[in-house]
């Protein structure tokens, strides 16, 4: 039998799921062999009217929708196309021929971003982790290990990352220390790791320290050591909490992912500025814009819906 | 006591005739949460200036009923009437309708990050618009008459869980509502502080106030209610006054529940 497989049912009354489903419509009452439920029970002709009403609602509420998007969408794109300088900026930030070309350097240098960040998201939530139990530790024995992860953190998320990456790409490769790669995209990761752990730590700090103390209560109460409540009981609750601010710093990391080539290496947005540079064309940084949202949105979906699912399994809702 | 509440007993009674229109009626609600039925067929008139107790066991469906007197759950069929207005027409604008209802939760639900004054003058506040040195000066009157008048700056965590309810029943009254809907007050305090949190109900009684008391504490049930309606399976099995329903049950469920009750000492 596993702890963590113990959740917490609220169960006085009936427990009833987040949302009644939507009416049934006119066809009967729900499904059948339900407990209870095949007790001749016949919709009356005011449920009837009313789920009706509903629909025609949520007819115009579609219409109204559709109408507004198509309304906005068909000003702004008015307000643009009519500006004095469309034809010269449809020239220099939108043009095809340019998006072709740079189309492929693009995405040859996007394949560098996304291994940075496959790279050093996986290590800064570790690290992360690490450094924000560290600060949990009690006891005088851990009292310079409190103060260090807490130097640590201090320190790195202040300190600008530019700043950061110039001192690792620049500043390694002169202590001339035997060992140490030179190579820039690796100090320049190592760099991001830096300071991506220090906001990182922070984060999972906040979800630990918003766990109820009687929750840890209760876990110490069961036996379980002060490292097992935090792994059973703590941490579990802490994670689910942190998840979309946590999604929030790698997306930002996504992004930063590019600074890297302040140390020579050509990723997606070097990439598009060594076109746009060679040929006064803006078009390209485009491209390489709109390739960075297209991979964020999914992301940021995949975990809005974790999170929904989540939110189902624990509690109960209401139509409020 | 005024005589209230149908002589029938049953659901199915015939109508009884009240000259006044009933603060609240429920006709033929029916309410599902998946294929299970909770509500089935409910019947039930609340006239104004009285006291309904709803018992019965976890899961006969109080709750839901409360829930859904306040529109917290859509039903899936019949009407509930406020004041002769059916809330359950999609038209209803809710918010209008909650606030002439107040409601207690049985796990107080007082807001952590305010006193127990912004506690009680938010609504007054925030949803009626009473200027701030009307609303509390209504709330440090209510405070005074409950003996809390001292705790007015202090935060809801570090009162006791009986000061706590009776903070949240002076937040449901502050608005002067039409019906006030009571869900368990008392389930979740210490013994000892049962008492205390009963009287306020009492007070209110005493005022007049229209409520709707979900309760285990049958003795309380049987003194402050006018009309006690015992539900069990998503029915109102059995309606009535405290002397009919708890002095001469007519079924033998109602017999069987109040036995159990008495057996475990809480008659």
């Amino acid at each position: 039998m596993t702890v963590r497989d113990g959740q917490e049912r609220g169960g006085e009354d009936v427990a009833p799921p987040p949302f009644p489903p939507a009416g049934p419509g006119p066809a009967g009452p729900g499904p059948a062999g339900g407990k209870g439920g095949d007790d001749g029970y016949r919709p009356s002709a005011r449920r009837i009217a009313r789920e009706r009403y509903r629909r025609t609602r949520t007819r115009r509420a579609f219409a109204v929708a559709s109408a507004s998007t198509l309304l906005t969408a068909g000003a702004l794109y008015a307000l643009i196309v009519n500006s004095p300088g469309w034809q010269r900026t449809r020239q220099t930030f939108f043009d095809a021929h340019y998006a072709r070309i740079s189309l492929h350097p693009i995405l040859h240098g996007l394949w560098l971003n996304l291994r940075l960040l496959a790279v050093c998201g996986a290590i800064v939530l570790v690290a992360g982790l690490l450094m924000a139990l560290l600060r949990t530790l009690r006891g005088p024995v851990f009292f310079p290990v409190r103060a260090l992860a807490t130097a640590y953190v201090d320190f790195f998320r202040g300190l600008p990352l530019i700043i950061c990456i110039l001192l690792c790409v620049f500043g390694i490769p002169a202590l001339r220390l035997t060992g140490v790669t030179n190579n820039p995209v690796l100090l320049g990761a190592f760099a991001l790791c830096l300071t991506y752990t220090a906001y990182v730590a922070e984060v999972f700090r906040a979800g630990i320290e918003s766990v109820h103390p009687s929750q840890r209560a209760a876990a110490r109460s069961l036996g379980l050591s002060n490292a097992q409540a935090m792994r059973y009981v703590v941490l579990p609750q802490a994670v689910r909490r942190v998840v979309p601010p946590l999604l929030n710093d790698l997306v930002s990391l996504q992004k930063d992912t590019g600074l890297v080539s302040i140390g020579g290496a050509v990723d997606a947005v070097y990439a598009a500025q060594i076109i746009a540079s060679r040929d006064f064309n803006y078009t390209p940084y485009v491209i390489a814009g709109l390739i960075f949202v297209a991979i964020t949105i999914p992301m940021t979906r995949f975990t809005d819906w974790v999170a929904a699912r989540m939110n189902r399994r624990q509690s109960q809702g209401g139509a409020v | 006591m005024s005589a209230i509440g149908p002589k029938s007993g049953t659901a199915d009674g015939p109508e009884p005739a009240l000259r006044a229109e009933p603060v609240l009626r429920m006709e033929a609600v029916r309410k599902t949460y998946g294929g299970t039925v909770v509500l089935r067929d409910i019947a039930l008139e609340v006239p104004a200036h009285t006291v309904t107790a709803l018992i019965g066991a976890s899961g006969s469906g109080k709750s839901t009923l409360l829930r859904c007197a306040n529109l917290l759950e859509d039903v899936d069929d019949g009407a509930i009437l406020l004041d002769g207005q059916d809330i359950t027409d999609p038209r209803t604008d809710v918010d209008e309708v909650r606030r002439r209802i107040g409601v207690v939760f049985q796990a107080y639900n007082l807001f952590p990050h305010m006193t127990v004054l912004d506690n009680i003058t938010l609504a007054p506040r925030r949803v009626h618009k009473e200027p701030r040195e009307q609303a509390e000066g209504r709330a440090r009157e209510l405070l005074e008459r409950l003996g809390l008048a001292d705790r007015a700056h202090e935060y809801p965590d570090r009162l006791s869980g009986g000061q706590q309810q009776r903070v949240a029943l002076l937040r449901a009254v502050a608005t002067r509502p039409r019906l006030l809907l009571l869900d368990e007050i008392t389930a979740a305090l210490d013994p000892e502080l049962v008492g205390e949190v009963l009287a306020v109900v009492r007070d209110l009684k005493e005022e007049g106030m229209t409520m709707v008391i979900a309760t285990h504490e049958m003795a309380f049930a049987r003194e402050v209610a006018d009309q006690v309606c015992f539900l069990d399976g998503g029915i109102v099995l059995e309606r009535g006054t405290p002397a009919e329903v708890f002095g001469a049950p007519s079924r033998q469920r109602t017999q069987e529940f109040l036995r159990r009750i008495t057996e475990a000492g809480r008659l």
